[in-house]
């Protein structure tokens, strides 16, 4: 008989899969489909009983198999299985104590926080015309979300025969207030990345290289690309810089506000290493800081370093994570050359971040968003940039909502994975994404179609577009500019006094 | 509640006639124009602007004040006397009327910068001017100016239109310019202050219609000084036009391709070099775009300006007759006063009816 007395508490790992995968038998005709699509080996065939099994601690249900199986026999239902419960120490908290206990290791995850924090968002309602003034028909009317991001310019300039001279900073001109955050090449796969160049082509817009230089094949989508300088410098040189519509400089990124990036050797293969220009299998290390940049006059000379570069033809994005005091920090870069604020909300997504780091680190979009704004104005510099929000806008009734509470346009990068079929499973930092996103794996790479990527981009966009301009419209708006900044059309609900206060806003009957 | 703490929107019927020759002429043909639309008012605001009325004092800022009481007047008189030379000052001639009531102090101040003070602020005198006008509207609890311009003068109170008119005696007043308004707001202001026309300087605005960009316009116009005390369209308006006009430096048709700006697709069809410039204002002016219904009449030294919204979804008609320009909100307030005319017209959404007076002052730019 086994001794119990004798089993090393080290040897098990004490944890249930969270997950399980659930077959239904009568459908499932055993063609291994699941088998051969799962990256992380759930699924075993056993010939000699002709039958489907599972390994439910490997799934990390991102739904794939479920997706791809012919006779819908398999679902992934939330395992029934509990600890006793205890409303302080929930299975989450136990869960990770326990792996913790066994590794030894920092906790680490992707994409947004998942925690339950107020959503903003879905506390604020919209307004409609109603008699004293009529609402448009976007079918009948113009309707217009035209955006143009950048300074304005100090003062009118007249030439000799009195016609105005056009002294307008470098600006970025775009169809709608969205652009494609930045998301590495690297991070993302190849068919990721030319699905948003794609995209943002066809639409008008921007995406975005994120820290990772930009693929030779990606130079021809130049006037819709933004190229990202971040702490680790990868891939950056002078035809770089030329070749997007406007640079970026990542101080910061909402998931991990604080902390730099690692992506593993194991990622930088082939293009990735050629495209960051570093050796194949060293460990890509984006420290915490810019090591030249300890503080705003620091920040300054990379900004008009960046500007001499590119001859002073390319607006400058400075992107920040929002942190406690963002709206004094916004305001610094404001006067510091930047030409565009890019701030970026705690539960913006990532490739990888410590989780207690993405889970416990920054706040809400929404909030530094209206402080930011109000802050810029309380100065009187908010004409000197134009202010870019993301982390996270999840509709385009989120993207109206943050356009009157301040914002010039928005940043998305999750919803836009989402719409290339990534299901949310928050595990990107394995690099065994089976939608072919987060994963340089030529086998799963090629799972991405660019050419139906890019479409369901500019169907979702197109889609948001379309509801923008009802929105717009039910307000009596028929231009963005209109929008922007025009909180008496947003109301709280659920909000107390002070979160109304931060806003900006009335609560609604008010 | 007091107008400026609550938003009020308004429907209203508005009118304006110049004679471009300059001659002066009674208040008496406005006040008959504005009082056939007394169906677009209800009662609750009326109000006048007139042009050339004080030539006699026509180098002097003319103030006309609402004070709640004594303690308010005698606040803001302090302030001036510190500030300006007053060359004249007295209660602002009225009439009892029966339907007009709860009237506060109404008074009249002919006024000059103090040359130390002025160069001490080291503005120009309009800007010296301006910025006085907001101390007191902002900091003195009571006091209220609602008329600034050289020159010319604003009257209006809650009440209709020909009632106000026959209040503050406007038919003994003699201008080249005359505007009116009669409004129809959905809520009772009790306060006169909320009134059209709404002036600064010598810009004063009357306004039909309700504008959805208000609050985009109102905050981005805090930021370069001015202050919306009052939280209507009309004034929010105003300060756009004297901040385009004034401290930019626009020419009036500028300043429409920024307020009614053109659409994209109707910009991209322009000529290269009117292109470019509509470009330019959309871009560099966007937050001073206003969309959402209105009709308004502009009124400045020389010279009138009517503007609709650029889908026009107010009415406003304009007639000419020799050297006579109407514009109303209906045709009916024109063939009142004028009933053969040279020529009739509906301008178009955003398309600027600009009149001056003929080799007289230009607009300034």
């Amino acid at each position: 008989m086994f001794d119990f007395t004798e089993v090393n508490p080290m040897a098990i790992n004490f944890l249930y899969p969270n997950y399980e995968v659930e077959r239904n038998y009568d459908r499932c005709i055993s063609c291994r489909a699941c088998e051969r699509q799962c990256a992380n080996e759930v699924h075993e065939y056993l010939p000699d009983q002709n039958k489907m099994v599972c390994d439910d601690s490997k799934c990390v249900n991102c739904q794939r198999c479920v997706s791809i199986c012919p006779t819908r026999a398999l679902k992934i239902v939330k395992t029934n299985n509990t600890y006793k419960e205890n409303a302080n120490w929930t299975g989450k908290a136990i869960n990770e104590v326990y792996r913790q206990a066994g590794s030894g290791g920092v906790l680490l995850s992707s994409m947004g926080n998942p925690e339950n924090y107020p959503v903003y968002f879905d506390k604020i309602l919209l307004n409609a015309s109603q008699v004293t003034n009529p609402s448009i028909d976007p079918l009948r009317e113009p309707m217009e979300t035209k955006v143009f991001l950048g300074a304005k310019p100090k003062a009118i300039e007249r030439d000799a025969r009195g016609r105005i001279v056009n002294n307008l900073p470098p600006h970025l001109s775009l169809s709608m207030p969205v652009m494609f955050s930045a998301m590495s090449f690297g991070s993302i796969s190849y068919n990721a990345h030319e699905s948003l160049a794609r995209a943002a082509e066809e639409l008008g817009i921007m995406y975005n290289t994120g820290e990772g230089g930009l693929h030779e094949d990606f130079y021809r989508y130049g006037k819709n690309t933004i190229v990202q300088v971040a702490s680790g410098r990868f891939g950056v040189h002078p035809d770089y810089l030329n070749s997007g519509a406007a640079i970026e400089i990542k101080m910061g990124q909402g998931a991990k506000p604080g902390i730099g990036g690692h992506l593993p050797g194991a990622k930088i293969i082939g293009d990735v290493s050629r495209t960051r220009m570093i050796p194949e299998g060293t460990d890509a290390i984006s420290p915490a800081p810019h090591h030249d940049i300890y503080s705003i006059e620091d920040l300054r000379q990379l900004v008009y370093s960046l500007k001499e570069a590119t001859e002073y033809k390319k607006p400058v994005i400075v992107k920040i994570a929002a942190v406690h005091n963002v709206s004094a920090i916004a305001s610094g870069i404001a006067r510091s050359g930047a030409d565009i604020i890019a701030i970026d909300g705690f539960r913006g997504g990532t490739g990888a971040a410590p989780t207690r780091i993405r889970d416990h680190v920054g706040i809400p979009i929404e909030l530094a968003l209206a402080s930011v704004d109000r802050r810029l104005r309380e100065e009187g510099i908010r004409d000197n940039v134009s202010l870019v929000v993301g982390g996270s806008i999840r509709s385009s009734a989120d993207i109206v909502k943050a356009v009157a509470l301040g914002a010039d346009c928005v940043y998305i990068a999750t919803s836009a994975l989402l719409a290339l079929g990534c299901h949310l499973c928050g595990s990107c930092h394995t690099g065994k994404c089976n939608w072919g996103i987060a994963t340089q794996n030529p086998e799963l790479v090629k799972r991405l179609n660019p050419n139906l990527g890019y479409k369901r981009l500019v169907n979702l966009l197109t889609a948001w577009k379309h509801e923008i301009k009802e929105m717009m419209g039910g307000m009596g708006i028929n231009s963005i500019e209109s929008l922007k900044g025009n909180r008496l059309m947003l109301r709280g609900v659920g909000l107390n006094e002070k979160e109304l206060e931060i806003l900006g806003i009335k609560y609604a009957g008010e | 509640m007091r107008e400026g703490q609550v938003r009020i929107p308004a429907g209203c019927a508005i009118s304006g006639l110049i004679d471009r020759t300059g001659k002066r002429m009674s208040g008496e043909a406005i006040i008959r124009s504005i009082a056939v639309m007394r169906d677009r008012s209800n009662g609750l605001g009326g109000g006048f602007a007139a042009y050339g009325i004080y030539p006699e004092y026509k180098d002097y800022f003319a103030l006309h004040v609402f004070y709640d009481g004594m303690a308010a007047k005698k606040e803001c008189e302090e302030f001036l006397e510190s500030h300006f030379d007053i060359i004249n000052l007295s209660k602002i001639p009225t009439r009892k009327v029966k339907s007009i009531t709860d009237e506060p102090l109404i008074w009249r101040y002919f006024v000059t910068p103090l040359p130390t003070k002025l160069a001490d602020s080291q503005l120009d005198e309009r800007e010296f001017v301006a910025k006085c006008v907001f101390r007191v509207n902002t900091y003195i609890n009571g006091a209220y100016i609602f008329s600034s311009g050289k020159n010319m003068g604003v009257f209006k109170a809650v009440g209709f239109p020909e009632d106000v008119a026959a209040f503050y005696k406007l038919d003994e007043y003699a201008g080249y310019c005359f505007t009116a308004h009669g409004r129809y707001p959905t809520n009772t202001p009790g306060w006169w202050g909320g009134a059209h026309p709404f002036a600064l300087l010598d810009y004063s605005v009357v306004h039909n219609g309700e504008i959805s960009s208000y609050d985009a316009n109102r905050r981005a116009i805090e930021m370069y000084g001015y202050k919306c005390t009052l939280m209507t369209d009309t004034e929010v308006i105003t300060y756009i036009i004297d901040y385009l006009h004034r401290k930019k430096g626009l020419t009036l048709e500028e300043i429409s391709l920024v307020i009614a700006a053109p659409f994209w697709q109707t910009i991209q069809g322009m000529p290269q070099e009117k292109r470019e410039l509509c470009e330019y204002l959309r871009i560099a002016y966007e937050a001073q775009l206003i969309t959402g219904p209105f009709s308004i009449l502009v009124g400045f030294e020389g010279g009138l300006m009517a503007l609709n919204d650029r889908l026009k979804l107010r009415s406003m008609v304009a007639g000419e007759k020799g050297d006579m320009v109407y514009i109303a909100s209906e045709e009916a307030a024109i063939r009142a006063i004028e009933p053969e005319l040279d020529r009739v017209w509906y301008p178009k959404g955003g398309e600027p009816v600009i009149v001056r007076l003929y080799g007289g002052q230009s607009d300034g730019n």
